[in-house]
């Protein structure tokens, strides 16, 4: 590194970063808030370190697809399922934070179910992980209680003109979660394949699972 | 409060924007205020309802144009400050300068897996029955509270049926205020879609929120005739 240069640099640093491994004024105003919290001893970094991990990598709708999955072959859990949502998760594993009281809506060829949190971002957590961004955001909170048949058109979603749409704002802790129509076909599939199948949207209600592919 | 926040039934945002294979995070600070906003609040210093508050108090037009994770730091910079666990000196400087106060707890690492595995549930016992039952109609009240509250503003006013009766939970409006937990019977009530938007609602669409009790009141049935 030679002075000069580090000199000329000195000299932009008042203005905006020009170099990509400079940080975002956001990055330097979280990283200032995180030092701080640290430093004063309110934040265990290991803990930090942990949560983000866990809700990067560990929890998602892979967890979803395995409770729509089994409710799919057993009847059984089906019921009890939609009878209270929490305690049949917790049979699979699955349960948390963001999911203490789980409620499932389960589609039917009458009615079509679909979830958002006008208010904020209440999601599911245990079973499909943290929101995408557009869960979150304005078209979609403002407009899934007043036009969904809209919205769902904006998904490749087109239901049946008799098919009765119902929209579950999530304005409390209770925590909804779609149980899609298990598609068409799909009967010599396991478990598994079947899990396969459901995609996050399906579990929202604003898309439908996967059609089976080509048997091999 | 009547905040940028209570988008039910708003118009003009556009279309919804689904992104193909989104990532969980969209920078590397996203993760972090995630992870700041959690730790922080198992400290003990505010709750969830509070967290709300804090990112609902932002005014309408920065709430609306702020990126959720944008929305989440605000907030919790403004508690931290409220609480007095950060100077805004610190917080500009990322330095601490003045002794920590004290915290009811600090979560370790260890903790997160066995606290966030199980949860924090909110159901709370009720005293007294509930007053309403599947079937009933009910009206969700005119009301317009300053603070804290999980009643839309798109079913204030209209007339729903109680749907499900799910038993006693914190009551957000109280807790939110370090007013204590408060438990109320919490319901699901449906509302037809014509009872809120009128003649232009879709055909055959119906709408449900968690309302809590006193939210409601009794209303009249259906039809004398």
């Amino acid at each position: 590194m030679a002075h000069d240069h580090d000199h000329e640099d000195h000299d932009h640093d008042h203005h905006a970063p020009h170099h990509a491994s400079e940080l975002s004024p956001m990055e330097l105003r979280v990283r200032a808030l995180e030092s701080v919290l640290v430093e004063k001893g309110y934040v265990d970094p290991a803990a930090l370190d942990r949560l983000i991990e866990t809700y990067e990598t560990k929890v998602g709708p892979h967890n979803g697809a395995r409770v729509v999955a089994r409710a799919w072959v057993d009847a059984d859990f089906r019921a009890r399922l939609l009878a209270d949502a929490t305690p049949a998760m917790r049979e699979l594993g699955v349960g948390g934070r963001g999911g203490e009281h789980m409620v499932v809506v389960a589609n039917t060829q009458e009615e079509h179910n679909l979830v958002v949190c006008t208010l904020c971002s209440c999601y599911p957590w245990p079973v499909l992980g943290l929101p995408p961004v557009w869960y979150k955001s304005p078209p979609y909170r403002s407009r899934a209680v007043i036009e969904p048949r809209a919205v769902l058109a904006e998904f490749g979603v087109t239901l049946p003109a008799d098919q009765r749409i119902r929209v579950w704002d999530s304005t409390a802790e209770l925590r909804y979660m779609v149980l899609p129509m298990r598609p068409a076909g799909t009967e010599a599939l396991d478990e598994a394949a079947l899990a396969a199948l459901v995609t996050r949207d399906s579990m929202i209600g604003t898309g439908l699972p996967r059609a089976p592919g080509p048997s091999a | 409060m009547n905040g940028g926040q209570d988008l039910g039934g708003m118009h003009g945002f556009g279309p919804v924007a689904p992104e193909a294979d989104e990532p969980r995070f969209h920078a590397a600070w996203e993760k972090r205020v995630f992870g700041l906003a959690m730790a922080m609040g198992l400290s003990g210093t505010w709750n969830l309802d509070a967290s709300r508050s804090a990112r609902e108090a932002l005014p309408p037009g920065e709430y609306l144009t702020s990126s959720y994770y944008a929305i989440w730091l605000k907030a919790l910079e403004s508690q931290v400050q409220a609480h007095g666990l950060v100077t805004p000196e610190e917080l500009a400087t990322g330095r601490g300068f003045v002794p920590a106060a004290p915290v009811k707890r600090v979560l370790r690492g260890e903790e997160v897996d066995p606290l966030f595995a199980r949860g924090f549930p909110s159901d709370r016992p009720v005293p007294d029955p509930a007053r309403f039952t599947v079937g009933d109609r009910v009206r969700a009240r005119i009301v317009n509270p300053v603070g804290h509250t999980r009643l839309p503003r798109y079913v204030r006013g209209r007339t729903g049926r109680i749907e499900a009766v799910h038993g006693g939970f914190v009551f957000p409006d109280t807790n939110a205020q370090f007013a204590g937990e408060a438990p109320q019977w919490l319901y699901t009530v449906r509302f037809a879609a014509r009872d809120l938007w009128g003649d232009q609602a879709e055909a055959g669409h119906a709408v449900s929120v968690n309302a809590f009790e006193s939210y409601l009141e009794p209303a009249e049935p259906e039809s004398a005739a």
